[in-house]
C-alpha cells in the first residue's frame, strides 16, 4: 500500500511540478495543492475500490473452490510445514555424496598364446601392451569405485578409483569441475579423461563392447587420462557446439613422463550436436592430442630377428575424427533403439628414434603416419536385450627410420578385428554380455576369442551420458 | 597454441554481441510442467519441453541438443525426487551455467510443493526402481497441479522480478479456472470412486488418490521393471477373485502386456495421457484431465 501510494504521489508531483514552476501567485499554489489533493483522493478512492474488488475475487474463487480448495489449502500448509523442517528424507545420508560401485568380471577363450599379443607395425611400451592384452580363463574385469558430488556451489568434484585385474588399484580421475562460471564455461583440474574422441571421456563400464577398439589400443593405450587442466565452452546456440582444450602432464602414453615445468601434453576439441525430429540424436566431433614423448621405449625384433629395445623422442600429434548416431522410435530408448557410432585416428609422429638404445645405440630420423577406424551398431530389439556388430582397421602408413631403415622392418600389414555381442540387461544396473570376436592383430595370427562379462553397479544411479 | 586462443577469443566476441533475449528461457522437464510454466508465463517466457510424453522419462540421456539448452536456460522446471536422476545432474554439471544449479531460483523441483506418497521407509535396489523421495508422478492430480502453480509463479517473479505482477496476474486467473475445473472433474468422475484398477506402472498413485480409485495391482512385477509371463498369469489369477474394472497404462507404455491381461481378464485398457500431448485432447493442462476423467469413465462403462 505505501508503495502505491508513493507511486501515486510522485506521479502527481512529477506532473505537477513543472505547473508550479510556471505558477507565479500564492493563489495559483494554492489552487494547484488543492488540485493534487483532489487528485490523491480520487487515486486512493480508485486504489481502495481495486483493492475491494481484489479482495472480493479471491473470496469468489475460494466459494467456487469450496471443498477441493479448503483440501488444497491443507495440503499447501502441510507442503509449507514440511518444507520448513529438514529436507526431504532429512537425515544425513541425504548429505553424503554419490558413491556408486561397478562390479566387473569375465572369463575369456582365447585361441592363441596371449604372452606374444602385439599390433603389427604399431610400436607400444610394454606396460602399455601389458594393460591391452587379454587374459585367458576367469578373471576380474575392471572395477570401479567412484565418488562424486557438489562440493559446493561453484565446485563439482569426484574421484574414480580402478581396480586391475593384477591387483593393483589406480586413481582413474579425480577431479575438480566448476558450475558456477557464466557463459557456458566450465573448467576441470585434476586427473582426468580427455575430452578427445567420443569413447574416451567414457568409462570402460558404458562401452558397448568388452575391450577398447583397436585404433584406441594403438594409438592411445587403450584410454588416455591426463593431469592438468580443461577448458570447454558451450555456445549459446539451439544447435549444440562446444570446443574444448587441455593442458596436462601427458605422462601417459603417446606421451612420457617427465621432470620438466610446462604442460607435456595439449588437447583441443570441437564437438557438434543435435536432434533429427524426435527419433535421432547425433554428435560429431573433432579432436586434436599433442604430445611431445621423450626416450618413449618399446620391445622390437631387428632384421636380424634380435629382440632389441628402440626408443623415441619427438613429436606426436593425434587427429580423431567421431560421430554418433541414435535412433530410438519417438526418443523412447526403453524398447527399441539403434546406436551407430565411429571413429577415425591418424597419427603423426617425427623426431628421433634410437635403435638398440640398451646395446650398441644406433640413433637416427624418425617420422611416421599411422591411421585406424573402427565403426560399430548396437541395436536392442526388446527390453534387457541388444546385439552388436564392430569392424575395426589399422593402416600401418608410411615409416621411416631413417639411417636405421636397414635395421628395422616395415611390414606391409593391416590388422583388423571383427567382434559381436549380445548382451542381456536385467535391469538397468546389471548387464551380463558375450562377446565373440576374430583378432588380427598379429600379422599372420588368427586369435578367436570368446568373451562372457558381466557389469553390474551398485550405489549412486549412473546418469545416461549421451 | 595462438590459433587457439583467437578462436576462444572469437568466440567471446561473438559472444558479446549477442543480444539479451527478451523473454524468460525455461527448461521444463515434462511437458506437464512445461505447459503450466506456459500458463502462468505466457509471453514473458519461452518454453522448451526436454521430453514428450511418448517418452519415458526414467530412460533419457543427456542427449547434445539437451545440453544446448540447459546452457541457455534462464530455468528449468523439473519434477525432481530423482525421476530426473538418469539425465538431469549431467545436463546442470556440463551446462556452464550457474543460474539453473541446484540451491538456485532458477532451478525448480514440483516434488518440494505438494505432499509426496509412497515415501519408502528403506531403499533397496532389489525393490525396483523406488524413489527414496516418494513416487515422483504427482501431476496425475490436479490438486498438486494447483499447489506446484501456486509455487511456480512465485519462482517466476523472483527469476524475473520485473513481471512479476503479470506472473501473479495470471496465476490468479490460472487457479480461478483450475478450481472451477477440478470441481466440474470431481462431479463427473464421481460414478469412479472405489472402482479398482490395475495399472501398468506405479504411475497413477496420485490420480488414484484424488479420485477414489482402488489399485489392486501392477503389470510391473517391481516399478520399472518389465512385466513377465509369469506376474501376468499371477495378476491374472487374481483378477479372477478380485475382479478389476479396468487396466490403465500411460500413452508412454509398451501396450503388448495392458492388452495381453486385458484380453484375457475381459476388461478394457484405458490409455491415460499421463501428461500434457499424451492423447488428441491432452493439447495443454485443462485438456489432460478432461481427457483422462472421460477416458477412465469411458472404460468404467
Amino acid at each position: 500500500m505505501f508503495k502505491k501510494k508513493t507511486i501515486v504521489s510522485s506521479v502527481v508531483l512529477a506532473l505537477g511540478l513543472p505547473c508550479a514552476a510556471q505558477a507565479a501567485s500564492d493563489a495559483d499554489l494554492a489552487q494547484i495543492r488543492n488540485e493534487i489533493q483532489q487528485m490523491r483522493q480520487a487515486y486512493e478512492a480508485r486504489i481502495a475500490g481495486l483493492e475491494a474488488r481484489l479482495q472480493q475475487a479471491e473470496a469468489e474463487v475460494k466459494q467456487v473452490g469450496g471443498k477441493a480448495d479448503t483440501a488444497a489449502d491443507q495440503a499447501r500448509e502441510a507442503t509449507a510445514a514440511a518444507a520448513q523442517a529438514a529436507p526431504k528424507g532429512g537425515d544425513i545420508r541425504a548429505f553424503n555424496p554419490g558413491v556408486s560401485l561397478i562390479l566387473s568380471g569375465i572369463y575369456s577363450n582365447l585361441s592363441k598364446d596371449p604372452a606374444d599379443y602385439r599390433i603389427t607395425g604399431f610400436h607400444l611400451p610394454n606396460d602399455v601392451l601389458d594393460d591391452i592384452r587379454p587374459q585367458r580363463g576367469f578373471s576380474l574385469a575392471e572395477s570401479e569405485l567412484g565418488i562424486y558430488a557438489n562440493i559446493d556451489h561453484y565446485f563439482y568434484g569426484g574421484l574414480n578409483f580402478s581396480i586391475h585385474p593384477d591387483d593393483t588399484v589406480s586413481a582413474e580421475e579425480a577431479f575438480i569441475q566448476t558450475t558456477s562460471l557464466p557463459q557456458g564455461l566450465t573448467l576441470k583440474a585434476g586427473r582426468f579423461f580427455s575430452g578427445i574422441g567420443y569413447l574416451n571421456e567414457r568409462h570402460a563400464h558404458t562401452w558397448d563392447f568388452v575391450d577398447a577398439p583397436l585404433a584406441y589400443q594403438a594409438f592411445l593405450g587403450g584410454q588416455v587420462n591426463n593431469d592438468g587442466v580443461q577448458l570447454r565452452w558451450l555456445a549459446p546456440t539451439e544447435t549444440f557446439v562446444e570446443l574444448g582444450a587441455e593442458l596436462g602432464r601427458g605422462a601417459n602414453f603417446p606421451g612420457t613422463n617427465r621432470d620438466k615445468n610446462g604442460a607435456g601434453a595439449s588437447a583441443i576439441f570441437a564437438h557438434l550436436g543435435g536432434d533429427v525430429g524426435d527419433s535421432n540424436s547425433w554428435r560429431a566431433g573433432f579432436s586434436l592430442l599433442t604430445t611431445s614423448p621423450q626416450d618413449r621405449q618399446w620391445g622390437d625384433v631387428d632384421t636380424a630377428g634380435v629382440g632389441v629395445t628402440n626408443s623415441f623422442s619427438g613429436n606426436s600429434k593425434l587427429w580423431i575424427a567421431d560421430a554418433v548416431w541414435k535412433w530410438a522410435p519417438n526418443g523412447n530408448p526403453y524398447s527399441t533403439n539403434f546406436k551407430l557410432q565411429g571413429e577415425y585416428l591418424r597419427r603423426t609422429e617425427d623426431g628421433n628414434l634410437v635403435f638398440d638404445s640398451t646395446g650398441t645405440p644406433a640413433p637416427g630420423a624418425y617420422a611416421a603416419t599411422q591411421s585406424g577406424w573402427h565403426l560399430q551398431g548396437i541395436y536392442q530389439w526388446a527390453p534387457y536385450w541388444r546385439a552388436g556388430l564392430r569392424t575395426e582397421r589399422l593402416d600401418a602408413g608410411s615409416v621411416d627410420y631413417g639411417v636405421n631403415n636397414a635395421n628395422l622392418a616395415r611390414p606391409d600389414y593391416a590388422p583388423t578385428r571383427n567382434a559381436f555381442m549380445v548382451d542381456y540387461n536385467p535391469s538397468e544396473f546389471s548387464r551380463i554380455r558375450l562377446q565373440l570376436a576374430q583378432d588380427k592383430s598379429r600379422q599372420g595370427v588368427t586369435d578367436n576369442r570368446i568373451f562372457l562379462q558381466y557389469q553390474m553397479s551398485l550405489g549412486a544411479h549412473g546418469a545416461h551420458k549421451f | 597454441m595462438n590459433k587457439i586462443i583467437r578462436f576462444f577469443l572469437a568466440g567471446a566476441l561473438l559472444l558479446a554481441t549477442i543480444p539479451a533475449f527478451a523473454a524468460l528461457n525455461i527448461l521444463a522437464c515434462e511437458p506437464e510442467w512445461g505447459a503450466l510454466a506456459q500458463e502462468l508465463g505466457g509471453d514473458k517466457v519461452s518454453v522448451y519441453n526436454a521430453t514428450n510424453a511418448l517418452q519415458d522419462v526414467h530412460h533419457i540421456q543427456a542427449k547434445p541438443s539437451l545440453l544446448a539448452r540447459a546452457r541457455n536456460a534462464d530455468m528449468v522446471v523439473c519434477t525432481g525426487s530423482q525421476l530426473e536422476i538418469g539425465w538431469l545432474p549431467i545436463l546442470l554439471q556440463q551446462a556452464g551455467n550457474p543460474k539453473i544449479q541446484a540451491g538456485q531460483p532458477g532451478n525448480f523441483e514440483a516434488t518440494r510443493y505438494v505432499r509426496m506418497l509412497e515415501v519408502p521407509s528403506s531403499v533397496d535396489r532389489s525393490l525396483g526402481d523406488v524413489h527414496p523421495g516418494g513416487n515422483p508422478h504427482i501431476q496425475t492430480d490436479p490438486r498438486n497441479i494447483a499447489l506446484v502453480a501456486d509455487a511456480l509463479a512465485k519462482r517466476l517473479a523472483e527469476v524475473d522480478p520485473a513481471n512479476s505482477a503479470y506472473y501473479q496476474g495470471n496465476y490468479k486467473s490460472f487457479a480461478g479456472r483450475w478450481q472451477a475445473a477440478m470441481q466440474k472433474w470431481e462431479k463427473e468422475a464421481a460414478p469412479l470412486k472405489g472402482a479398482a484398477v490395475v495399472v501398468h506402472h506405479k504411475a497413477f498413485t496420485y490420480l488414484e488418490n484424488w479420485l477414489g480409485l482402488r489399485e489392486i495391482a501392477a503389470l510391473e512385477p517391481k516399478p520399472g521393471v518389465e512385466p513377465t509371463s509369469g506376474h501376468l498369469a499371477e495378476v491374472l489369477a487374481q483378477l479372477q477373485r478380485q475382479p478389476a474394472r479396468m487396466v490403465i497404462r500411460g500413452a508412454y507404455n509398451d501396450p503388448r502386456a495392458a492388452e495381453w491381461l486385458a484380453g484375457r481378464a475381459n476388461i478394457p485398457v484405458v490409455v491415460v495421457p499421463f501428461t500434457v500431448g499424451g492423447s488428441e485432447r491432452a493439447k495443454d493442462l485443462f485438456g489432460l484431465f478432461d481427457d483422462t476423467v472421460q477416458k477412465l469413465l469411458a472404460g468404467s462403462r
